[in-house]
């Protein structure tokens, strides 16, 4: 039960993903078929917003501000090197990059069973990520979802609106050059002016 | 982590993702375009609504101005320009099409597998440098909203990119369809539309639109200030709470829009030139880029703002994001009226009974 709660976004995400990848295959008419990638487009959205949830989180808008801007004026005060410090040694706990951890020890990865190995890292991350919170936490022990995503898929909408226009623009020039935006025409038309042409 | 199994967030979770199932069905098996354009709509309103849900408030924002707003002004528009209805799929083509979303569906069914859980914390996607963002902004940036801090400042440079491809976007609607800079040449009625600029403008919007829109006139003066202000009021706040100068460049825009469709195109043109769009989609990248130059003048990185104010770098990171999110809500409002422009330069009068 908790497998499928845990994953079923995902695929609902993929459901809607699949139904934008089919119209975009199975109908000819061009404004369906743009129509049809904006859904695409949409899924893809919603697969890394998914992702970048926090259970139990809020929007990654830092609330209690006073209070972090004291914390980081007197990090300031005591020397900035305490906060950094401590900073800097939990986000070297917090990334364990398993390239490098792999590359330290290649002698122990049996050339084998590379599988293994990729699959045993993210099982190590949730204690070592539990860890700083603990010890030092810069966010006040409020959760917030990751910002990341957000940022780069606010831009990408934006992105896509103007590239679904350029698409748009060319469905209007073919419609003027052919009198028709549905593809067996357009073939047909073709068709003839190459047949005329030679 | 409760006693219950399902929680009020998941039931709504379950509830819009429903929703988005039915339309995209029903997306699917309507052959009306105004339908279709129409249901699209729906469907990036639904998205923001869930995106609200889970917590990308930033992006349902975006989405909801983008998605349900221009998006749909602009199938709309293309729609009108070209047909009315889609042919019916031949069945052959709908069941090998089947085929191949059902095969593709159930690899990536398989891919999802070993994705990490809904909601999981400490999932690679969450740990890295999402979490050194948050912990960094406060001291290094000095604002509330992540969001804003990151996209300006920390990926400066992919905005930077990703507004240059909305300058591109718009380069290539206005090389394709043209703006309407040259007055009725691109429109098919030329001689009507010279003949129209020639009269005042009093008597255009009275004959363009007809007197049932009296209400919609008054209304559109009403709430064009407003919307503009809120346009505003979202590019400055942007540090604080959700927003920025790409969904203010949006919004600022479809005032524009909202403008033209009631008072007409005649109008639009005289009130902001054509030429005064062309500009802005340059100079908002050169404001961006320019930014960047005075960082590097100033001895420091490109987009690197620590230099733009030599005593305090917090205030300097302040200024940067001020200059880089005004770089942005002039491109991307530009291009929009742009891409606006250009179609609108192809309709030919639209009356009533078109529809």
């Amino acid at each position: 039960m908790d497998f499928v709660l845990g994953h079923f976004n995902y695929w609902v995400v993929i459901s809607l993903m699949m139904t934008g990848l089919y119209v975009v295959i199975s109908t000819g008419n061009l404004v369906k078929k743009l129509v049809g990638l904006g859904v695409f487009q949409t899924s893809v959205f919603q697969l890394y917003i998914t992702m970048g949830k926090v259970a139990g989180g809020q929007p990654p808008i830092l609330v209690n501000l006073p209070e972090l801007e004291a914390q980081a004026e007197a990090g300031a005060e005591h020397g900035a090197e305490l906060v950094a410090e401590i900073a800097t040694e939990h986000s070297a706990e917090i990334v364990p990059d398993p390239m490098i951890a792999s590359g330290d020890q290649p002698a122990e990865v049996p050339a084998g069973q590379p599988l293994d190995v990729e699959l045993s890292t993210p099982t190590d991350l949730p204690e070592v990520t539990s860890l700083p919170s603990e010890a030092f936490d810069p966010l006040m022990g409020v959760v917030y979802s990751n910002p990341l995503p957000h940022v780069l898929i606010l831009t990408a909408i934006v992105v896509g609106v103007a590239t679904l226009a350029v698409g748009l623009a060319l469905v209007v020039r073919i419609r003027e050059s052919y009198g028709s935006i549905e593809e067996t025409d357009i073939d047909e038309a073709e068709y003839k002016t190459a047949g005329q042409g030679s | 982590m409760s006693d219950l199994p399902i929680d009020i967030f998941t039931i709504i979770d379950l509830i819009i993702m429903s929703m988005l199932l039915v339309v995209g069905i029903a997306l699917v098996r309507l052959n009306n375009l105004f339908a279709v354009v129409m249901l699209y709509g729906v469907y990036s309103l639904l998205a923001a609504i869930w995106f609200v849900s889970l917590d990308a408030v930033d992006v349902a924002f975006t989405e909801a101005a983008v998605g349900a707003g221009i998006s749909t002004v602009l199938m709309l528009g293309a729609m009108l320009l070209t047909s009315r209805e889609a042919d019916p799929t031949p069945v052959l083509r709908r069941w090998t099409s089947f085929l191949i979303v059902a095969a593709t569906g159930a690899a990536l069914f398989y891919a999802t597998l070993d994705m990490p859980s809904f909601g999981d914390a400490a999932s690679p996607a969450n740990s890295y440098v999402g979490l050194q963002y948050m912990h960094h902004t406060i001291s290094e940036i000095g604002m509330p909203n992540v969001v804003t801090a990151v996209l300006a400042s920390y990926r400066g440079y992919d905005t930077f990119g990703e507004t240059v491809v909305v300058l591109t976007a718009g380069l290539g609607v206005m090389l394709i369809l043209g703006i309407g800079v040259s007055g009725g040449q691109a429109a098919p009625s030329a001689p009507e539309v010279q003949s129209k600029t020639a009269k005042k403008s009093k008597d255009v919007s009275v004959k363009s639109t007809e007197n049932h829109h009296i209400v919609l006139q008054v209304i559109a003066k009403m709430l064009i200030p407003i919307i503009v202000l809120y346009a505003l009021y979202v590019q400055f706040h942007g540090d604080f709470g959700p927003g920025g100068g790409f969904q203010a460049g949006v919004i600022l825009a479809s005032a524009v829009i909202l403008y033209s469709l009631i008072f007409g195109m005649e109008e639009t043109r005289r009130a902001i030139p054509p030429r005064f769009v062309q500009i802005g989609t340059a100079l908002g990248v050169l404001i961006y880029g320019g930014t960047g130059i005075v960082t590097l003048a100033l001895g420091g990185k490109f987009l690197d703002y620590n230099v733009l104010n030599a005593h305090d770098p917090v205030h300097g990171q302040h200024l940067g994001i001020m200059f880089v999110e005004i770089g942005v809500l002039v491109t991307v409002a530009s291009v929009m009226l742009a891409i606006y422009y250009g179609f609108a330069a192809r309709y030919r009068e639209l009356k009533d009974q078109d529809w």
